[in-house]
């Protein structure tokens, strides 16, 4: 496979056309705005946690296949999971990011996140993976704060 | 194809980077000159030469080298003000880049003195600008209690001038715009602004950073009520290295301004109470500047004066216009700026139907191709034309028609890698 098809994977490409849980919804707890200022992409995202599970993430964003896909799989991957849980998969998609190609990533934990091995190659693609992910991290902690 | 530069392959042989490869063996098309030109050797070897022989600091070292370093810094401020037709070499400021140099007349304005800036006063820039032509204005109005206005775009991707006369008025301080678009790619009439704005009473700040790579400019040349007052661009656009730009500015005016930065060299005499300051250029360059990146700047410019700027011009237009025939062949590729080749540069962005920039510009990475993806530092201006970002291609000195060739071959195959056929 050459490099080029390692980044675009049929899954990011399939979740870039058809993104999963797309749009802002009620209710939430907090709304994050994380913008990548090196290249303008930008995501509007709210969380909402109920009894320590992640309830719904939703968002509103804008940029390339790699934001946008990736913004799809993380919803698909917290949602309905323990906030701890999800905290993890976190962990492990920030893991598997910076580590410049040299992570095999876990299916059992990230799934369809797993195709987005190739992007760690790609030293300028990575924040456009992770900006969504940040968003969800710094929207749950505020979610949670608020509830305590 | 008419208008290319003579003997372009022998030219290209004079930018060792353009024989390297990438992407596994490919040859590198290098259509990013908007963002940083390549260097040719000269410059190279006038950095190293110096770094081996002359090293040295400049004028307060009573040595040979010392002497040798400063004759060569203070040829090298000869040579930019030759390239821009300066009145006077003593107008010519070195800085670090363009960004500093338009934070220099933004940040003294504000100070105490003749020319300062308060409330009730206007400053008035454009929507086409790069941030570093917006950012230091709001400082300033932000700071001093001013009113930031703007001229607006038209759909082409011109200035919008219908109503100069309310927006340049006798409130007006400071009129600053770009003379050529790093986004749009527009001409703008600097003749015309400035003979409006000298009527109020304001000062013309001039980014030249697109436009001094590939558009002959003679100051001396230029009608007094039609010259700027300041004209700012960048050394490592014009095939010189980065660390160092260039601020042009009238002798009166600067003599004006505060010093901006204070330290070594740029005094007269100091006292523990107070000091006095060298006259221009040295009062605005305070601590030892970038000398071997100046010397470098110098070569630089040697160099396009001996290629002839009117040369480039002609050059860049051919190629910008082969470009937009070409460009227009891509099912659902749109132009954002200026489509006619005669009244624009040569950075040309553009968007494509169902691909993101990002996604494009990877694509055309792997073909070898470097361009550029994003907002190009002018958020606000792709704000107008409702975009996010854009692709974009710039040619320069260096460009072939065949590399536009390669560039249309892979943008149709972006379109296909992406399945939009």
């Amino acid at each position: 496979m050459s490099e080029l098809d390692a980044l675009y994977q049929e899954i990011i490409l399939d979740h870039y056309k058809n993104p999963h849980h797309a749009g802002l919804r009620d209710p939430f707890e907090a709304e994050v705005h994380h913008v990548n200022p090196t290249c303008g992409d930008e995501v509007t995202l709210r969380v909402h946690v109920a009894d320590g599970l992640v309830s719904d993430v939703s968002y509103d964003a804008v940029g390339c296949s790699i934001s946008q896909a990736s913004a799809s799989v993380m919803a698909d991957l917290v949602i309905g999971k323990p906030v701890d849980e999800a905290m993890a998969i976190h962990e492990s998609f920030l893991t598997l990011m910076q580590g410049k190609g040299q992570v095999e990533p876990d299916e059992d934990v990230l799934e369809d996140g797993i195709a987005f091995a190739g992007v760690a190659k790609f030293p300028a693609r990575v924040k456009c993976a992770l900006l969504s992910w940040m968003a969800w991290k710094d929207a749950t902690a505020q979610s949670l704060e608020t509830q305590s | 194809m008419k208008g290319l530069l003579p003997e372009l392959e022998v030219i290209r042989k004079d930018f060792p980077i353009l024989e390297r490869t990438v992407s596994g063996g490919l040859p590198l098309i290098y259509l990013d000159s908007a963002n940083t030109s390549q260097k040719p050797q000269v410059v190279i070897d006038a950095m190293v030469d110096h770094l081996e022989h002359h090293n040295a600091n400049i004028a307060r070292a009573m040595h040979t080298l010392g002497a040798e370093s400063t004759e060569a810094f203070e040829a090298a401020r000869d040579k930019v003000a030759a390239f821009l037709g300066a009145p006077s070499r003593d107008e010519v400021i070195f800085t670090k880049n363009a960004s500093e140099a338009l934070n220099l007349i933004a940040g003294t304005l504000a100070w105490k003195g003749p020319r300062q800036v308060g409330e009730g006063d206007e400053v008035v820039i454009t929507e086409m600008e790069h941030h570093s032509n917006i950012v230091p204005w709001q400082l300033l109005t932000e700071r001093t209690g001013a009113t930031l206005r703007w001229f607006g775009l038209t759909d082409d991707g011109q200035l919008d001038l219908a109503d100069i006369d309310t927006l340049v008025t006798e409130r007006t301080k400071v009129v600053a715009f770009t003379w050529v678009s790093n986004m749009l790619g527009t001409i703008n009439p600097v003749a015309e602004l400035t003979r409006r704005a000298h009527e109020v009473g304001a000062i013309v700040v001039v980014d030249a950073s697109q436009a001094a790579p590939q558009l002959p400019i003679d100051l001396a040349a230029m009608a007094p009520e039609e010259r700027p007052d300041v004209v700012v661009f960048t050394g490592h656009k014009v095939v010189g290295p980065t660390g160092i730009g260039v601020l042009w500015g009238r002798a009166g005016l600067l003599g004006e301004l505060p010093p901006f930065l204070g330290g070594g060299e740029m005094i007269e005499t100091v006292r523990m109470e107070r000091s006095t300051y060298a006259p221009i250029p040295h009062k605005f360059e305070a601590g030892t500047p970038p000398i071997t990146e100046a010397i470098g700047l110098g070569a630089a410019v040697d160099y396009l004066g001996h290629l002839g700027l009117a040369a480039v011009r002609d050059h860049e237009h051919a190629i910008t216009a082969y470009a937009l025939d070409g460009l227009a062949t891509i099912p659902g590729l749109r132009v954002l700026g200026p489509l006619d080749p005669t009244r624009r540069g040569g950075a040309i962005s553009f968007e494509i139907d169902g691909v993101h920039p990002h996604d494009v510009a990877q694509v055309l990475d792997s073909r070898g191709i470097a361009v550029r993806a994003g907002h190009h530092c002018a958020r606000p201006a792709h704000a107008r034309f409702g975009v996010q970002s854009s692709t974009r291609m710039s040619s320069y000195l260096y460009t072939t028609p065949s590399e536009i060739d390669a560039l249309v071959e892979a943008l149709e195959y972006t379109r296909s890698y992406f399945k939009l056929d």
